[in-house]
């Protein structure tokens, strides 16, 4: 099957929103990503060494918002489709207050389709409080290669 | 100490070899909020053609904080891991992640250049399979501030 055959890449409209969601992060939402990743600078969890290295408080690990940001287009993913590449920069920090913690916005827009190469860019926007904290945070999409392990 | 550019194609030993753990896989998902059930589900994801679940996007960042180690781990260095701060990060994949897999990832500093107050530096993971074929790179650009005169 030709890569440009793919229906639902063919299917996708250029600016179009395709995925989106806002999520309540805690500072038990760091905790388990500090657990999950093995990232256990403690900037991630104590007010006392955050404020130590003069930052506004305690911030989510850019990893974290990256994911975070990544998987809302993966669910929505076609299965015959997969990420091939996915870049951002670390813009702005998420402080995470102890007690409110902090809302995170995540758009997902069609960025690019290239039918003939069988690819397609999707554009995140995350924001918290209105403003961007990723920037240029862009994903690549391609067929899927129906190999042994996938 | 500024940080050392001779580190940029300093060869170092791939890291030793990480096994794919399905739980590990379901866990980093479930800590990023994930739904997708390729992450979650063993037999959806084997119903999609993959021998067990699908690894994150993100999850390579696990092999590549070996590597960063390395790097901090380098006497040599110039690097203090209280300097730096995480400008940007990139990751190129040849096929997905999937449970089972046993993975190595070797490091390579590709470019170090300052600037204004502080050092961007460059580095990549290049993480293969037990068959040493290719499965993803992943790169983090690093910027590292000057120490306090």
């Amino acid at each position: 099957m030709s890569a440009a055959a793919t229906p639902a890449l063919a299917a996708l409209q250029l600016g179009e929103v395709i995925a989106q969601r806002t999520l309540e992060l805690s500072r038990e939402t760091l905790v388990r990503y500090a657990g999950a990743s093995g990232d256990f600078n403690p900037i991630h969890y104590r007010d006392d060494v955050a404020a130590q290295m003069g930052l506004p408080g305690v911030l989510a690990h850019g990893m974290l918002t990256m994911g975070l940001a990544v998987e809302t287009v993966s669910a929505w993913l076609d299965p015959e489709l997969r990420i091939t590449e996915y870049g951002t920069r670390f813009t702005r920090p998420v402080v995470v207050d102890p007690a409110h913690g902090a809302t995170v916005e995540i758009v997902a827009k069609v960025g690019a389709v290239d039918p003939e190469a069988g690819t397609a860019r999707i554009d995140l926007t995350v924001s918290c409080e209105g403003k961007t904290v990723l920037g240029k945070a862009q994903v690549q999409v391609g067929a899927r290669a129906r190999r042994s392990h996938g | 100490m500024p940080v050392n550019p001779e580190l940029v194609g300093r060869e170092f030993p791939p890291t030793a070899p990480y096994l794919v753990g399905r739980e590990k896989v379901r866990e980093f998902a479930r800590a990023l909020h994930s739904s997708d059930p390729l992450h979650l589900d063993p037999t959806a994801a084997r119903a999609a053609g993959y021998a067990d679940v699908v690894a994150p996007t993100t999850f390579p960042i696990v092999l590549q904080d070996f590597t960063l180690q390395q790097l901090l781990a380098e006497p040599d260095s110039g690097i203090v891991l209280s300097r730096v701060l995480h400008a940007e990060q990139r990751f190129r994949y040849t096929r997905p992640i999937v449970a089972g897999d046993e993975l190595t990832a070797q490091l390579d500093v590709t470019g170090i250049r300052s600037m204004g107050g502080g050092t961007m530096v460059t580095s990549e993971a290049n993480i293969r399979d037990a068959a040493g074929e290719h499965v993803v790179t992943a790169v983090s650009v690093l910027v590292v501030g000057e120490a306090d005169a």
